[in-house]
Formats: C-alpha cells, sequence, structure tokens
C-alpha cells in the first residue's frame, strides 16, 4: 500500500521539476504564440554544460543566460531560423538536437542506416551459405547411406524396445 | 578459416573505435569560431568601470584571451602557469576576460594569486562570453594581428598544452605580416 501512495506520487515529482523553472525566472510574451515559440526553442537547443540536456531542461547558469537571450530575441519579434543562427554562429551545430544534413553529419544521418545494409548483406551470405553447406551433406555415397539407413533402424529398434 | 578470422577482425576494429573514441572528449565541442574574426566588444575594464577596453585595443599584436573568474575552481589550477608564462615572456599579450564575476572578488583574486593580464574586461552579465561561445571557464582564445581566433583551447591550460601547442603557435602567428 505504502508502495503504490509512492508510485502515484512520482507523476508529481516531474510536475513540480516543471514548474520550477517557470517559478525561477518568470517570462512574460505578449501573446500564446510566441510563449509556444520560446519553449519549443529551447525544448530543441542542447546545453552545453550538461550535455544530454535541453536549455529547458538545465539549471546551469549558461542556460539560464542563453534562455533569457532567446527569450529577449522573442519578444523582439526576431525569426525562429535568426535565433537557431544566432546560437550556431556562436555555439556550433552541436546546440541543436536536430544537426542539419551536411557533408561533416552525413555518418551522423546515414550512419546507422549503413550499418542495417552491412547487417543485411551479413545475414543474406550466412544463410545461403548456410543452405549450400546443406546441399553438400545429401551428397552421400551409396555406402554411406547404407549405413546411414542401418544406424537409423537400429535406432528406432530401440526406441520401440 | 575465416570463421575465426572475422570475430577476431571485428573484435579489433571495436577496440580500435573505442580508443580513438575514448581519446576524444565529448566535453570539447568544436568552436565555430576558429578562423573568424573575434566578436567585437567594448566593455569596462576591471581595475576601473570608467575606463573600457575594446577588441581594437587587442589588434595589431597577437594575443590571448584567457576567460577567468574567481569563483571558477579550475581557473585556480591554471592561473600560476599564465603568470609563469607571461613573466618568463614578456612578448606574449594576455588579456583576460573576467567572466560573470563581482568586480571585488575578481580583484582580490589577482591580488593574491598574481594578475597575468595586460588588462581585464570586466564581462558582468556574460553577455561577450555568449558572443564568444564561452561554456566552460577558463577557455582560451589564441588572436592573430588582424584579431582572427586562431585557436581556442577549453578547460584549464596545462604546462605540456602551453609549450607544444599555444607558444608555438603565438610564435608562428607573430612571424605572419598583418
Amino acid at each position: 500500500m505504502k508502495m503504490l501512495l509512492r508510485l502515484a506520487l512520482i507523476p508529481f515529482i516531474f510536475f513540480l521539476s516543471n514548474s520550477a523553472y517557470a517559478n525561477d525566472e518568470p517570462v512574460q510574451f505578449s501573446n500564446k504564440h510566441q510563449e509556444q515559440r520560446f519553449y519549443d526553442l529551447i525544448e530543441e537547443i542542447r546545453c552545453l554544460v550538461c550535455q544530454n540536456q535541453s536549455l529547458a531542461d538545465s539549471n546551469a547558469p549558461l542556460a539560464q543566460d542563453l534562455r533569457e537571450e532567446v527569450y529577449q530575441m522573442i519578444i523582439s519579434e526576431k525569426q525562429d531560423e535568426y535565433i537557431m543562427q544566432f546560437l550556431v554562429e556562436r555555439y556550433g551545430d552541436f546546440v541543436l538536437y536536430r544537426p542539419p544534413l551536411k557533408q561533416d553529419t552525413w555518418l551522423l544521418w546515414f550512419g546507422p542506416f549503413l550499418l542495417l545494409i552491412i547487417a543485411i548483406v551479413i545475414a543474406i551470405i550466412l544463410v545461403k551459405k548456410q543452405s549450400n553447406s546443406s546441399t553438400i551433406n545429401n551428397n552421400i555415397s551409396e555406402e554411406e547411406q547404407q549405413r546411414l539407413t542401418k544406424i537409423l533402424n537400429e535406432d528406432s529398434n530401440k526406441g520401440e524396445q | 578459416m575465416i570463421r575465426y578470422l572475422l570475430p577476431l577482425g571485428l573484435f579489433i576494429g571495436l577496440v580500435i573505435i573505442f580508443i580513438y573514441g575514448l581519446q576524444h572528449d565529448p566535453r570539447h565541442v568544436p568552436s565555430p569560431l576558429i578562423d573568424k574574426p573575434a566578436p567585437t566588444f567594448i566593455l569596462p575594464t576591471l581595475r576601473s568601470p570608467d575606463i573600457n577596453i575594446q577588441l581594437e585595443d587587442l589588434k595589431g599584436k597577437v594575443s590571448l584571451i584567457n576567460v577567468w573568474a574567481s569563483w571558477c575552481v579550475a581557473c585556480r589550477t591554471e592561473h600560476p602557469l599564465l603568470v609563469e608564462a607571461t613573466s618568463n615572456n614578456n612578448d606574449l599579450n594576455l588579456y583576460g576576460l573576467n567572466y560573470k564575476d563581482k568586480r571585488d572578488d575578481a580583484l582580490q583574486w589577482l591580488q593574491q594569486l598574481g594578475n597575468p593580464y595586460i588588462e581585464s574586461a570586466f564581462d558582468e552579465s556574460g553577455s561577450i562570453g555568449i558572443d564568444y561561445g564561452v561554456y566552460g571557464v577558463p577557455e582560451t582564445f589564441v588572436l592573430d594581428k588582424n584579431g582572427i581566433i586562431r585557436y581556442k583551447h577549453i578547460g584549464p591550460i596545462n604546462k605540456h598544452q602551453l609549450d607544444t601547442i599555444i607558444l608555438p603557435l603565438v610564435k608562428e602567428l607573430e612571424s605572419q605580416s598583418s
């Protein structure tokens, strides 16, 4: 019962951690659209201090500054592209959770598919080899066939006893 | 034969990839500012709010900008090396960018540990830090005579890095005409 109660509290922890951010730095927007853009953007941008967190998640001082920077740019009517460009110019493509497709990121985008293709090719080769070797085993001589029948018969006789 | 060699080959391949991966610090993010003009700034100096320092003041000579703060523990590790380097080498133009610090704390820090900087710019809000893509103090930028960023070092510099990377680069850049 106690366990159940604890489990039931877990969602509230997440709820609290989310609202904690909003309380930290009160942000005010003139319209809902700007607010939505702000929250969408800071989810898309990586915090460089704690690299597996987005700007929205991170409490690092730099993340706070960058959120402020993004906020200022949004209320001064800057486009999303401008804001992303601003950050990429300073911190590189690494700040984007969705890196652009270019020569440097080619392996990042297509590497997994490349591995998949390699895996499929290997699988096909292995399966083919297996079926080849089983056909070879079928080509046994007359003498071997007789021995095989004999052994099999012996075995089945034993089984019946 | 290939049955045994293939897994062995794969294993060796994996080990090579792992070794390669382990030698790369994921915290070291390549800066897009390399070979680009250093972002301009006009900031008050640390020693006096009434005196400004700007990027133009650094041009004409090869210079280093070291981003530091009194609250930064790694800066404390690096600091004696900077003091030593500048006292051994009078031609080394080392400037400080005092990042998100309190003026009194920073001044006291320099008084206690020595001041290797020609001048420190006082970036209280950290906005110039953002322009320079600073994310982990200390960071050190090497600027050529024209104010182009030629190198960026993230984290504290050690003696080896100073002697093998930074000082030779400064020397090389100094030999170039502006």
